[in-house]
């Protein structure tokens, strides 16, 4: 093979993208073989799920020439993957989802290193989060994202204009299936809207009346509910059902086919009781392939620039036919886990009693009656009458000291906004940054919820 | 972005252990919006509030009904509220800690109460949900039963009916089942 400096690799296709100018590219798109290097080098991604589509989207980034990547989950292997979570075999069932899926794809891909995380993305500290120059999700549930996004859009920093400061934003690619149905977005914290922007996107899950499943069940889900949600209390008075615990699906799901044959109910099934209890719509192995495939693609696109990003959310329905529309959806700039908030500048003396009244002349505020609270503590709370009383005492502190002495940090505000006729309850997102305190470097996080 | 990612990379690897901060907890957006629920509660005298994990744990709370009308006069009632991270994208769990005889609660303290679960919207608070519990103890309905037993009796015979509320609040047996004493 001759040897010049941009020799193709074994990516043909990656190479098309990544060594060749175009008029579709993203900003500061600089072709040649340093990109297709560099990406191999520093960029490291991390894959949340290794499910259904986290077993595509490894792959897809695998042979999309990523060669950093992590995965983390949290699941063991259970025969009912096998169908669509194609790098697992049967004799895998057991093990943990994240081992397995990043041997697998190492041993088909020269080159590419998986680090396997085995554990809850709660377990991990937010630094581990902040390594990665992109998360990709492929989660199936609302809590999971909801943690993910509040995690990356922690990083985010404004500066005093309140733009984005770019070195801060953590790109997400999100991906999601259900049935014949997907979708794939990206979420730029601080440019695109974040995962709470627009959580109201995902339908509420259907709960049943319970007054329903104990008199009148109709349908096979009927009889499924009622055995999770009242006959497992009856008959296991303080232990608590456990949807990942085999056992107490198999008891369900017995006691489910009991309720059904009293009523002439047909159609409980072993599968069907996971899916209501978790609330899991069957997977289907294509969708999970496109939705990744358009993910995986995005993920390039952000990283090299080769081409503009979707911009900003792709739903894909195969149901009937094949329906794909891209939707911009708008940031919600009173978001408060990726919005700026209100800057407010303090003098390390000034205590909460004073900090509070401030909040009622601020211009931008207006805010009366306020309630604090800060990385999870409740400094002061207006009411009930118990919280007051407990939190009463911090009103003479300096909010300096009340904030660990943190240079500048996020803090949260709820109470009566507005004068007059427009007076309003809200809660609003401030970085209160203190004059004066040694350590406020550009590295300092002010950003997050 | 690919640019941005080399430098950080390489600052990273400098770096290396470099930063000392303290672990630090996140606040999910349920906790902030309940945050805001809870400061904002709006309660009859007859409701009470506390906090079994101190201030800084709203999202586990219980709540003392006292009802100053109806079969349940004098009665004291605890519940439960459990509120998930995604709140108010999803409903608060809440269960009838006092066992009681009540069409709309069943023995083991599930509540049929439709804004709990078929009827939740993320509009909806915790003050609607506390008026909601308070409503049930001055109109149990027997249309939606958890308690098929207690449901038909207040159908039937309201004044048996009454004389069974009386009788399980003064802690004894109704029919099979035994009552702890909630007066
Ligand atoms: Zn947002």
């Amino acid at each position: 093979m001759a040897d010049t400096t941009a020799q193709p690799s074994r990516s043909r296709d990656l190479d098309k993208l990544l060594l060749r100018p175009g008029h579709l590219v993203g900003p500061n798109f600089e072709p040649g073989p340093e990109l297709r290097d560099d990406l191999k080098e520093y960029a490291k991604v991390l894959v949340v799920g290794a499910g259904g589509l986290g077993c595509e989207l490894l792959k897809d980034l695998a042979l999309s020439g990523f060669r950093n990547l992590e995965v983390i989950d949290m699941d063991r292997i259970e025969v009912s993957n096998l169908n669509r979570q194609f790098l697992f075999r049967f004799e895998d069932v057991g093990k943990p989802k994240a081992e397995v899926a990043a041997k697998r794809v190492m041993d088909r891909i020269s080159g590419v290193n998986i680090v396997p995380h085995f554990c809850r993305i709660e377990d991990k500290e937010l630094e581990f989060y902040n390594d990665f120059s992109i998360i990709v999700l492929g989660l199936d549930s609302i809590e999971a994202r909801s943690y993910i996004n509040a995690v990356a859009c922690s990083f985010l920093e404004y500066d005093s204009d309140d733009n984005p400061r770019e070195e801060t934003i953590k790109p997400m690619v999100d991906g999601g299936t259900e049935g014949f149905k997907g979708h794939a977005r990206i979420i730029m914290p601080g440019v695109t809207p974040c995962f709470e922007c627009t959580i109201w996107l995902f339908p509420p899950q259907v709960k049943f009346p319970l007054c329903t499943l104990a008199e009148t069940p109709r349908t096979a889900a009927h009889c499924i509910e009622y055995a999770h949600l009242i006959k497992w209390d009856e008959a296991h008075s303080g232990k608590s059902f456990d949807p990942d615990n085999p056992e107490h699906m198999q008891w369900v799901y017995s006691e489910a086919v009991k309720r059904a044959e009293l009523f002439g109910i047909l159609g409980v099934t072993y599968s069907l009781t996971q899916g209501v209890v978790k609330n899991i719509i069957p997977a289907i192995a294509s969708t999970n392939a496109i939705i990744s495939a358009a993910c995986a693609l995005e993920t390039l696109k952000i990283v090299s620039a080769c081409s503009k990003t979707l911009s900003n959310y792709l739903t894909y329905n195969g149901v009937e036919g094949l329906h794909t529309k891209v939707t911009e959806f708008v940031k919600d700039k009173d978001c408060l886990v990726c919005g700026p908030g209100i800057l407010i500048e303090l003098d390390t003396s000034v205590t909460l009693k004073k900090f509070i009244d401030l909040l009622e002349d601020h211009p931008k505020l207006l805010l009366s009656r306020a309630s604090v609270t800060h990385r999870g503590k409740n400094l002061y709370m207006q009411g009930p009458p118990v919280l007051e009383e407990m939190t009463r005492s911090n009103l003479d502190m300096p909010l300096c000291d009340l904030m660990d002495k943190i240079p500048k940090d996020i803090v949260h505000v709820t109470g009566i906004a507005g004068k007059g006729d427009k007076k309003q309850s809200c809660l609003r997102k401030l970085r209160v940054v203190f004059k004066g305190i040694d350590g406020v470097t550009d590295m300092d996080t002010a950003g997050g919820a | 972005m690919i640019k941005l990612f080399k430098v950080k990379e390489k600052q990273r690897e400098q770096a290396e252990n470099a930063n000392g901060k303290p672990p630090v907890k996140k606040q999910s957006a349920g906790e902030l919006r309940l945050h805001k629920d809870i400061s904002e509660l709006n309660l009859p005298k007859t409701c009470n509030i506390s906090f079994p994990n101190g201030k800084d744990d709203l999202m586990n709370f219980e709540v003392t009904i006292r009802p100053d009308e109806g079969y349940y006069l004098g009665g004291m009632f605890l519940f439960s509220f459990q509120i998930s991270p995604i709140y108010p994208h999803e409903a608060p769990k809440v269960k009838c800690k006092t066992k009681i005889y009540h069409p709309n609660i069943d023995l083991e303290g599930n509540v049929c109460l439709n804004i709990l679960r078929e009827d939740w919207k993320p509009v909806l608070n915790i003050n609607t949900i506390i008026y909601g519990l308070y409503h049930l103890f001055t109109e149990p309905n027997h249309e939606d039963p958890l308690n098929h037993d207690a449901a038909a009796v207040l159908r039937d015979n309201p004044k048996l009916f009454e004389s069974n509320v009386r009788r399980a609040m003064a802690g004894g047996y109704v029919g099979q089942t035994f009552f702890t004493r909630c007066i």
